[in-house]
């Protein structure tokens, strides 16, 4: 147990010490979260209004269409068709219709580009001038205003389940979303530490310090220290980043809020007042169970992590030429893990379907699928047994994996040479010593 | 009392026999040769002294006691003939990782490599990294780390590659000195006459078996072939074969002559003081441990053996 933790030590100590590592722990979150703010800020504060010129001749739209996100319409008439074309394709104009004299609500309309427009942009103008004409035609209809107002109002649905009586829209977003992002961390820390492990393994045995190691200690010590010891850089790296984000959150909400809800505002999405939007959204996050899913979140990262290090441990022991020989044999552990978060996307949509429930109690895909349902909640989308289930599963999966790699391990640390299928690997594992 | 005795030792992979028992014993204060060509099976039996393989049969005794790799392993130094070290990772840093993963405490690790690195010119290296050491350097620094927790058995495989002149010296030296204070020394290699140089008692193995075993000088004494080296004041090329011996090479005033059975060394100097011929030279040519292993090893398949295909 003391070697394990001397070479845990070493293992974390050379991580965590290395220059890179806060660089990389506060800058990427931070990269990430730059990239996201200007991506929202070009898309809400975009300069570029689609300008359609509309050439009324029969007075037809009654000069107004309601313009839409990003599209302005302009009225005119009586503009000859070489000057519009002209306008055009100096890109004073974006395009134009001409409605000539004497057309009715029931005509064709043709919109002329100058320019390429893109397939949204599209729809905005023509749904805009759909709605426009609908509305004009309506208004001829010989019923009154206040008849259609009456036929137009939308009823209020409220979805309640059984076993929760606040079941509302927001929450079922919410915790979508939340399931989806603890999916993706979940799948991000498999695939970046697990490769991490092989690596280190990879990087010890083509550097010959291997044998040198195992003559002090067992190889099962050597392999269980550096997975504990990665996984412990990951923990820091954890912990770093909830201090950070607590931090950020306390710091730049209070800023940043006023300016969220002008830019909610600003696309046109909260007609009926963001604010209670907003509301809403904060009140179903404070009633998912945020406790069971950090814990549910550390039971998985963790016997997700064992299971998939020890595997990419056993790959990086047995190639000796470093990275061209790992990938083939890499193919059948990366996949699961593809899988994984193909079936979570899935989850998240429809928790309780029959693949959902059968990638959330598979070892090698749970990890990844269970966080995407049980954030919508224990025993709505996963029922307990599931769950328990789910977890004897992982952690029965996590000793064999461990075991298998151990003893893979034992002989392919010190095996130069030839690269070794995945049937070699395991005679490796089941010949005795 | 013998440090290490190992009895009818057997490994055997799924294509070959890797060593086929193989018995022998060194007693505590030897400079031990393991000799063999390539891929005769010292590796793997030198991975079972040091507790890395289990034998498939045989057994180990350690100081008196049967083997346990688990504590004795303390009490071993293995530096492996593949050898390298964390690149990444300053010296002071790795040797201190190296020497507490052997038991040592901080305390103790941290002064005995003060020590080793005082004694072999290395003090100026502690917060240098591996990456920017030359393979000699390295080489030396491995050493360090074999031997800095005094182990009764230090076991060496190819200590020499790769090393110059100098540094080689050095690192013989401090054998020598290792092995005068009480340590064991195994030390295996194809490089014969650094073997005749160190070693005071040598087995051989080829293709898994032993060959043979014994003391260099017996073992040279053993093979000899009762050549004698003579230098004189004629042409040596008048001398034909005669009752005594028969030259098997003559140039100039020396030949080299085999001395037929029962007749000594003192006959034939005898034969040229009788005719009065002046010898200035006359020695007995003992073959070298290189002739012996050639001659041993000749014409088996020792070198279409591979360890690749366990």
């Amino acid at each position: 147990m003391n070697k394990i933790y001397l070479v845990l030590k070493r293992e974390f100590l050379s991580r965590v010490q290395k220059k890179t590592f806060l660089l990389v722990t506060i800058g990427l979150p931070v990269l990430i979260f730059a990239i996201y703010a200007a991506i929202f800020y070009f898309s809400v504060n975009s300069t570029s209004k689609t300008k359609i010129l509309v050439v009324d001749n029969a007075g037809l739209f009654k000069d107004t269409i309601a313009n839409a996100k990003d599209v302005v319409f302009e009225f005119t008439k009586g503009v000859s068709k070489p000057d519009l074309e002209r306008k055009a394709k100096n890109k004073d104009i974006d395009g134009y219709v001409v409605v000539p004299a004497g057309a009715t609500l029931d005509d064709k309309i043709d919109l002329i580009t100058g320019s390429k427009i893109g397939i949204m942009t599209r729809q905005t103008i023509t749904s805009a001038i759909q709605s426009r004409l609908e509305k004009l035609k309506m208004d001829a209809l010989p019923v009154s205003k206040d008849l259609l107002k009456k036929a137009k109002t939308e009823n209020t649905i409220d979805i309640v389940n059984v076993n929760d009586k606040n079941d509302s829209g927001a929450k079922a977003g919410v915790s979508y979303a939340v399931g989806i992002f603890c999916g993706i961390l979940i799948y991000m820390i498999l695939l970046l530490y697990g490769t991490s492990v092989m690596r280190g393994v990879m990087e010890e045995k083509v550097s010959r310090i291997a044998e040198i190691v195992v003559s002090s200690i067992k190889p099962f010590q050597l392999m269980m220290g550096k997975i504990l010891g990665i996984g412990a850089v990951g923990l820091l790296q954890f912990l770093i980043w909830i201090v950070l984000g607590v931090g950020l959150k306390l710091l730049l909400i209070p800023i940043l809020f006023p300016e969220a809800t002008h830019m909610m505002a600003a696309g046109g999405v909260a007609s009926t007042g963001s604010g209670a939007e907003m509301a809403s959204v904060m009140q179903a996050l404070s009633t998912i169970n945020f406790p069971l899913i950090i814990t549910m979140f550390f039971v998985y990262f963790l016997g997700g992590y064992f299971i998939y290090a020890s595997l990419f441990a056993a790959i990086g022991c047995s190639v000796s030429d470093g990275q061209q020989d790992a990938q083939g044999l890499q193919l059948p552990i990366t996949l699961p893990i593809i899988i994984g978060f193909v079936i979570m996307m899935q989850a998240v949509n429809n928790p309780t379907s029959g693949l959902a429930v059968f990638g959330s109690l598979f070892p090698l895909t749970s990890p990844i699928v269970m966080m995407a349902r049980v954030t919508q909640g224990v025993p709505d989308a996963v029922s307990w047994w599931e769950l328990a289930l789910s977890i004897v599963l992982l952690f029965g999966s996590f000793i064999f994996t461990t075991w298998f790699a151990g003893k893979v391990y034992r002989t392919g640390i010190l095996m130069y040479g030839k690269k070794p299928t995945w049937k070699e690997l395991i005679k490796w594992a089941f010949r005795k010593n | 009392m013998a440090i290490l005795e190992l009895s009818h030792l057997k490994k055997y992979y799924a294509t070959q026999k890797a060593v086929d028992d193989v018995s022998f014993q060194i007693e505590p204060g030897q400079i031990f040769g393991l000799l063999g060509p390539n891929g005769a099976g010292k590796t793997t039996l030198l991975r079972m002294i040091t507790g890395i393989f289990y034998p498939d049969e045989g057994s180990i005794l350690f100081d008196g006691k049967k083997f346990d790799p688990e504590n004795d392993i303390q009490k071993i130094g293995y530096m492996p003939e593949e050898r390298g070290l964390y690149k990444k990772m300053k010296i002071g840093d790795q040797a201190m990782f190296l020497a507490r993963l052997k038991g040592l405490s901080q305390s103790e690790a941290r002064q005995k490599i003060k020590y080793w690195f005082e004694r072999l010119e290395m003090q100026s290296w502690w917060d240098k990294k591996v990456e920017d050491l030359s393979k000699g350097m390295s080489q030396k620094l491995q050493f360090v780390i074999t031997v800095l927790h005094e182990p009764k058995l230090i076991i060496l495989d190819e200590p020499f590659s790769g090393l110059d002149p100098v540094n080689a010296n050095l690192i013989k030296d401090q054998i020598f000195e290792l092995a005068r204070r009480g340590s064991t020394v195994i030390f295996s290699t194809h490089r014969m006459e650094q073997v005749e140089e160190i070693c005071d008692q040598i087995a051989l193995i080829n293709l898994g078996k032993k060959v043979l075993d014994g003391k260099v000088a017996d073992i040279r004494q053993q093979y000899k072939e009762h050549l004698y080296e003579l230098k004189i004041d004629q042409p040596a090329n008048q001398f034909a074969a005669c009752d005594i011996f028969q030259p098997v090479n003559q140039t100039d005033n020396k030949m080299i002559v085999r001395i037929n059975d029962p007749y000594t060394g003192n006959d034939l100097l005898r034969y040229f003081l009788d005719k009065n011929i002046q010898v200035f030279h006359f020695g007995e040519i003992l073959p070298s441990l290189n002739e012996i292993f050639i001659r041993l090893v000749h014409g088996t398949n020792a070198v279409t053996r591979s360890f690749h295909n366990i």
